[in-house]
């Protein structure tokens, strides 16, 4: 089901959190709402899920082209996974998933044995098969964020609505439940929006990247659209490492991986610029370095550990840098 | 050479705190209870058991059970409101709400019972004679009500307070000192415990459909279950406890508006000194109740908040 979110303000006091802000949001994507924090995002997601209200106004917010702006979030089908979890503590993995449809009125409430059944199937889908009778203080956090997607998941969500899905997890988890999600998501086919501030996240999960600065929307697009082609500095500076070059009044803006260094003797005057090597490191598959040129500015480069190794540096020795050529 | 960890002091200076902690404790804490046990036998059992079975003394424990029966139960839903309201929801004025919640610790409890006095006693804003025909015609219907067969009986005694609103130096007024002087407990009890929870599961609740009992009864009540069981059980110890407002609306008229802390002091004012301690016992031992209770409380709300995270 898709989203429509059209003009959408929002004020707290004098704070303008969101400020006319409209997007679309594909039926079946999968959504990353992307900024530094204070960008709005999050505000965004939760008045999406009905958690909070735009203030009044031409803006709509509509799910396949119904309005939902009044509809309580309650009766709004969303599934909403919160970025802590908000597992209810003093219930089983079970009775946690059960609870949205154990709180249907009496006409619409699933037998138990139907509610069981479904509970068992969500635990499988989410693969917690056996833990339905743990509490959450039992289970590890990237344990509790699926019970938390299985309990979101248990009330049919027309769509479903991450705050930060991985901000609490650590390194390692991180990344596995990263591509779990997506596959997850591949398999079930739910519009899903999800908050982040993890450009890498971002850009490796989603289908479409929506870049967020100061209550508005800077750009978006397909994840490497947006990479390849920020709208503006911001975006480039948010979305991966870049360096930033000052020549008189104008700044361009590289990324790392987009220089070749070469040999001193091979420099050409017409593309290259000497520097001279600060600082190597070359832990991991990717080593990067960092050279100042003649006009004192320093520059990010970003090499595989091969031509590393083929050009033999050393900290002191000068190279010539040239812009790659991009295809 | 032996070593010892940098925040430990040596052997003496130990000994000196300890020995001083456990005679600070003896002294002040375990002396007067002792005392009060002490006193209260010495004229020996018979006069301990007649001290609390006499008419007086059985009255005044009555009437204490009574006040603190109608006040805890008031308290713990105001305050489970009070929390929730202030926890829950940002408004304007929410501040000045909090520090109002206060105000009965703050001011003394005998200016706490004179409040009333002075709005329903004999010179008050509202003195007896001038609620009496306000309530006439409420009075009125009461004793048509109690006319009646089968329930009539639920209305006799409204009937004729209502004809004669007594407050101040009877049970009304008694109830409602009590009430105010122990407003404060629950909520402040709650407060802190609903503040650090936040709002997420409450959040969690309403997007999986729940509506407002489900998200209190579900969610809410159970997170904060021993914060409440706790405050309800400070607030009832300082509702049998309470003097000095009780003191001042109640007339201290013998086997009718005394309660027990009310009862020891007359007692203990006509010189009957085993008998005063005799009931004081009562309190001393509701207060070690009290204790036990608490102490279980903080054993199980300890091992439920080990799984917090």
């Amino acid at each position: 089901m898709s989203i429509s979110i059209q003009s959408i303000t929002k004020t707290f006091g004098a704070y303008t959190a969101l400020e006319n802000v409209s997007l679309e949001v594909p039926d079946g994507s999968l959504t990353a709402l992307l900024g530094p924090s204070g960008s709005g995002k999050t505000t965004l997601l939760r008045i999406v899920a009905g958690l909070e209200f735009a203030d009044p106004g031409p803006g709509k917010i509509a799910f396949h082209g119904e309005d939902v702006g009044d509809i309580p979030a309650g009766r709004r089908g969303v599934g909403f996974v919160f970025q802590h979890y908000a597992l209810f503590r003093h219930m089983t993995v079970a009775q946690n998933i059960a609870f949205g449809l154990s709180v249907l009125p009496r006409a619409a409430r699933p037998q138990k044995s139907e509610i069981r059944d479904r509970v068992m199937e969500l635990l499988k889908l989410v693969k917690l098969e056996g833990l339905d009778q743990r509490r959450p203080h039992e289970l590890s956090g990237g344990q509790r964020q699926r019970v938390a997607l299985a309990r979101a998941l248990a009330i049919r969500p027309k769509v479903l609505l991450l705050d930060e899905p991985f901000g609490a997890l650590d390194a390692q988890v991180r990344k596995d439940l990263r591509r779990w999600l997506r596959q997850f998501h591949d398999e079930i086919g739910l519009t899903t929006l999800f908050v982040t501030h993890d450009q890498e996240e971002a850009l490796e999960l989603s289908d479409q990247v929506v870049v967020m600065r100061n209550a508005r929307i800077e750009q978006v697009g397909e994840p490497q659209t947006v990479y390849d082609n920020p709208r503006s500095p911001f975006v480039y500076e948010f979305l991966g490492n870049v360096n930033k070059l000052h020549a008189g009044q104008d700044v361009r803006y590289v990324r790392p991986h987009e220089i070749d260094v070469l040999f001193a003797a091979e420099f050409d005057p017409a593309t290259d610029s000497l520097a001279r090597v600060q600082h190597l490191f070359s832990a991991g598959p990717i080593a990067t370095l960092t050279v100042k040129l003649g006009d004192g500015q320093f520059l990010d480069v970003e090499l595989s550990r091969k031509q590393l190794d083929e050009l033999g540096l050393s900290v002191g020795d000068e190279v010539a840098v040239r812009p790659a050529v991009m295809a | 050479m032996s070593y010892r960890p940098v925040t430990t002091e040596s052997a003496p200076v130990r000994l000196f705190l300890i020995a001083c902690a456990v005679l600070v404790l003896a002294l002040f804490l375990l002396l007067p209870l002792a005392a009060v046990f002490a006193e209260a036998f010495r004229k020996g059992w018979e006069v301990f058991l007649a001290s609390l079975h006499e008419e007086a003394a059985l009255s005044a424990i009555k009437l204490t059970l009574i006040a603190a029966g109608v006040s805890v139960p008031l308290n713990t839903l105001f305050g489970v409101s009070a929390a929730w309201l202030v926890t829950k929801f940002r408004f304007k004025g929410r501040s000045l709400l909090v520090s109002l919640i206060d105000l009965p610790f703050a001011v003394s409890p005998v200016i706490a019972g004179l409040v009333w006095v002075m709005l329903f006693g004999a010179k008050g804003w509202f003195p007896q004679s001038a609620m009496a025909d306000a309530f006439a015609p409420a009075a009125h219907l009461a004793a048509s009500l109690a006319e009646y067969q089968g329930f009539g009986w639920l209305f006799s005694d409204l009937a004729v307070w209502l004809a004669d609103p007594k407050i101040i130096f009877a049970l009304p007024g008694i109830v409602i000192a009590t009430t105010f002087v122990t407003f404060p407990f629950v909520a402040r009890e709650l407060i802190p415990l609903m503040e650090t929870q936040g709002s997420d599961q409450e959040e969690a609740a309403v997007t999986l459909g729940a509506r407002g009992w489900h998200v209190f009864f579900r969610v809410t009540l159970p997170n904060i279950k021993w914060g409440l069981l706790y405050g309800v059980l400070l607030c009832n110890a300082r509702a049998m406890g309470e003097f000095g407002a009780v003191s001042v609306v109640s007339g201290h008229i013998r086997g009718e508006t005394n309660t027990l802390p009310l009862h020891v002091e007359v007692l203990y004012n006509e010189y009957q000194f085993s008998a005063a301690f005799a009931c004081a016992t009562l309190l001393a031992f509701l207060a070690l109740v009290t204790l036990s209770l608490k102490t279980a409380v903080e054993y199980f709300s300890g091992h439920d908040a080990s799984g917090k995270h």
